[in-house]
């Protein structure tokens, strides 16, 4: 993966920016030992790693703006970091930069049930938001799959997805306002309690923006009361392009599950050697989750088996107790686990539309054969989100880069069929060099604007989403 | 001017020397100056996929066009786009761009979010006459800056709109609405909070002077049946509702503020939190109507007074949509860093400063 060349005088004034950063921030917010920096040296995408020049933990919103302004006045490169858990390279730093990590920042400001909406300091993990509020009846909906880990902050940059998303919407649908904090040290308030902007949609922009326009300190975020219940079912099929044509038809239908998961033979194959869910031995299957009362409940699993019965399933498994369900679901959530135990993977989460799945899945199968690696297929199919897992050996030479080359074209038939790179992890360093397959140059340019009106010096995360060749000008190097 | 191709659209920008003034069917917009620039003749559905509930249509489409392309297949618009000609007094046929650059969201906006929120890609054309696309037509999409949002309800300050993606939503099977009658402003938000705070999935709670206060289910049908049930009894310390199972007139004078049409006085648009609805029309005294949970306000004010000057230390907008008063800006004042950042992104997208530049 290229980066920039690290800026040399930044790296000759490491002992002079530390120092300023030590003048306005308390002595254990600020890391510039080189063992404690190894933490910081990758996120999620933990093939590339980098140590920062220094890392800092603020704890309050005045802390991060006084700690901007010192990296503003010095010209050094901040890349802001929640909880780490990107997918993307999205947190990861560069030899130049020091690490914003908001991880201290995390309580709850603020709760209010008639107005549905909860505060909070970004730093807090996902789950711990639901946390705050189910026992009184509400939860937070995106629900990405690192939520334990996960930190809001993060979150917005990416704007996170998860399962349930086909009924209640990825992060910018349940997000109402965040105090942002400029590369300048500005502290601005963006949205609020009220459901609506006055003028430009800042927050709309910001959300997704993967930390390059700010750093995100609170956030206002939609809560909802919880649905009195929840029940899957899974159902089996002898070919992809059948299960496909079944969801499709289910939406079509009007029932509205919060989740549609998808996995392939590949995938149910190493789940199952992994957990023993009990799935059965198919080509394709289907988890699809309803919410409601009992009664409700059985309404729209009525519907769906009446619908699936058309598709002749090999399998129908409703489930009848908290017991089932959880065995249903356990299969798809250690799939990531069970991939790795048999190798290293990696993650592409490429969208298409929903009626390209069946071309799009029988495309892969052909690549993989191609290239000689095995891919298993999970992923949101209510939504086409893929999640293509490309199994590698890391440690045999030329590996990562077949895997990265597969990856590349795999992403580029999502872009081709008319969807996008990705659904919902975001760009970061892993597919900045692939946004010209999906954008032209002027595509390019206009979301660049943006970024030179929040951050006209590019130091905030500046060698991510975009491609280097691209906002090389920008960067000033 | 009436381009009728996106390259034509983006020649005549080109050679623009002077402001232009942007519209669909001149419904909604706020006037202005410069020469009148219309998107009509950019028409038509691109691609409309039931399947998938996704539609790509041409943004100078009527929007009635729009919705009765959806109803033949059975689906909709989740975000209830209101028409505001009868507000405004104008004829003329609302465009589903002008839809977008207004980022018109009705009741349904308490469940299945806004325009903004269904808009999933647009194309246009920026105030340099270039062609620009971002989003797509996939539901789940974080490649790069989310400029759809952006652009919905940027009343065309930064570029003309010619396409448009959305996601849609099945027209569901079932639908009932419980009117409570006869309760003031607070307690009729304090029935809607209880409402929307329930597991019952309300699609719209709004308060109509001289009807009551409107609960709206909808779904399969034994399902909107038994949350009526339930919500009746979670309701019952606000009265007796009725429950009417077409009150769809009801919603679309919700949606279009229809009890200010053909009144006289101002109408201004509020967004506050819910639970400052009430005092928002305390104050304002005089007749409103509520929608959004008692967030979103519609008031009738007398012409020429500043009804924004009534709201201070209610956190929020207001902005004045029918009138016109010297001295009193339509749209609310921003904060000085936040119209910093406004006026910036405008010289970036329109650095000529000719798209709907008026007021």
């Amino acid at each position: 993966m290229q980066m920039p060349a690290p800026d040399a005088r930044t790296l000759g004034r490491k002992a002079a920016i530390v120092a300023r950063l030590r003048e306005v921030l308390p002595a254990d917010a600020v890391i510039d030992d080189p063992v404690e920096l190894r933490a910081y040296e990758c996120d999620a995408l933990a093939a590339y790693r980098c140590p920062p020049l220094a890392a800092i933990l603020p704890r309050s919103t005045a802390e991060v703006a006084a700690a901007l302004k010192v990296c503003h006045a010095e010209g050094v490169k901040v890349v802001p970091r929640g909880a780490g858990t990107s997918l993307a390279g999205g947190a990861m730093p560069s030899e130049d930069s020091v690490i914003l990590g908001i991880a201290r920042m995390t309580r709850v400001l603020e709760v209010d049930y008639a107005d549905r909406i909860i505060r909070v300091e970004a730093g807090r993990t996902n789950l711990s938001v639901t946390g705050a509020i189910e026992s009184d009846g509400f939860f937070y909906a995106p629900d990405p799959s690192s939520q334990l880990a996960c930190a809001i902050a993060g979150n917005i940059a990416m704007n996170s997805g998860g399962a349930h998303c086909l009924k209640y919407g990825v992060t910018t649908n349940n997000l109402l306002g965040v105090t942002l904090v400029t590369m300048a040290g500005e502290v601005l308030e963006i949205g609020g309690a009220h459901l609506d902007a006055p003028g430009l949609d800042l927050l709309g922009v910001i959300c997704g923006s993967e930390g390059q326009l700010g750093v995100v300190t609170e956030a206002t975020l939609r809560i909802l009361a919880k649905p009195e219940g929840a029940r899957p079912v899974l159902i089996g099929f002898d070919s992809s392009e059948v299960a496909g044509a079944c969801v499709a038809e289910i939406i079509r239908a009007g029932v509205l599950p919060v989740a549609i998961e998808f996995m392939d033979r590949p995938c149910i194959r190493a789940t199952e050697d992994f957990a023993h869910a009990g799935y059965p031995d198919c080509e394709a299957l289907l988890i699809i989750e309803v919410e409601g009362s009992p009664a409700e409940i059985d309404e729209q699993l009525a519907l769906i088996r009446t619908i699936a019965e058309r598709h002749s399933p090999v399998e129908f498994r409703e489930s009848r107790s908290e017991e089932e369900s959880k065995r249903i679901w356990l299969g798809r959530k250690s799939a990531f686990g069970a991939m790795g135990q048999i190798n290293d993977y990696m993650c592409l989460d490429g969208t298409i539309p929903v009626s390209a799945l069946p071309q799009v899945l029988r495309r892969i199968g052909e690549l993989s054969a191609e290239y000689g690696l095995e891919v298993a297929n999970v992923f949101h199919a209510g939504d086409g989100n893929m999640h293509p897992l490309i199994l590698y050996h890391a440690n045999t030479p030329g590996q990562l880069e077949l895997c990265e080359k597969l990856g590349a074209e795999i992403l580029t038939l999502c872009v081709e069929v008319g969807g996008c790179l990705t659904g919902e992890h975001g760009v970061g360093i892993e597919k900045r060099d692939l946004m010209t397959v999906q954008f032209t140059p002027a595509d390019l340019e206009a979301q660049m604007r943006v970024k030179d009106v929040f951050d006209p010096a590019w130091l905030l995360n500046p060698a991510k989403v975009f491609p280097l060749a691209a906002s090389a000008g920008r960067r000033g190097n | 001017m009436r381009p009728t191709t996106e390259d034509d659209l983006a020649a005549l920008i080109r050679s623009a020397n002077g402001p232009l003034r942007v519209q669909g069917g001149g419904t909604r917009s706020a006037g202005g100056e410069g020469e009148l620039l219309e998107t009509g003749g950019l028409s038509g559905i691109v691609l409309y996929e039931p399947a998938a509930l996704t539609l790509v249509v041409r943004a100078g489409t009527p929007l009635a066009e729009v919705e009765a392309a959806l109803a033949a297949e059975g689906q909709r618009l989740p975000f209830e786009p209101g028409l505001m000609g009868g507000l405004m007094g104008r004829n003329g046929a609302s465009t589903i761009g002008g839809v977008v650059a207004t980022n018109a969201s009705g009741p349904r906006r308490v469940q299945a979010g806004a325009c903004r929120d269904s808009l999933i890609g647009v194309r246009f054309v920026d105030g340099r006459g270039t062609v620009i696309k971002n989003g797509g037509r996939v539901m789940k999409n974080v490649t790069g800056y989310d400029l759809v949002k952006l652009l919905a309800g940027s009343h065309g300050t930064l570029g003309v709109l010619t396409e448009l993606s959305f996601k849609l939503q099945p027209i569901p099977p079932a639908t009932a609405t419980l009117i409570l009658p006869g309760l003031t402003p607070a307690r009729a938000v304090a029935a809607m909070s209880a409402a929307l705070g329930s597991p019952f999935d309300v699609t719209g709670a709004a308060h109509l002077p001289g009807t009551g206060t409107l609960i709206r289910l909808e779904g399969l049908a034994a399902s909107v049946a038994y949350r009526v049930d339930r919500l009746l009894v979670a309701l019952a310390p606000y009265g007796q509702a009725v429950v009417e199972r077409d009150a769809a007139a009801l919603w679309q004078a919700v949606r279009d503020a229809a009890p200010f049409h053909g009144r006289e006085g101002d109408v201004w648009r509020i967004s506050v939190r819910p639970s400052d609805g009430a005092e928002v029309a305390a104050r304002l005294g005089g007749e409103v109507v509520m929608d959004w949970g008692g967030g979103l306000i519609w008031a009738l004010y007398p012409a020429g007074m500043d009804a924004r000057a009534q709201l201070a230390g209610i956190p929020g907008h207001a902005t004045r949509i029918r009138g016109t008063s010297p001295g009193i800006p339509a749209l609310p004042p921003e904060p000085a860093p936040v119209a910093a950042l406004t006026a910036a992104l405008r010289a970036q997208f329109d650095p000529r400063g000719i798209l709907n530049a008026g007021p």
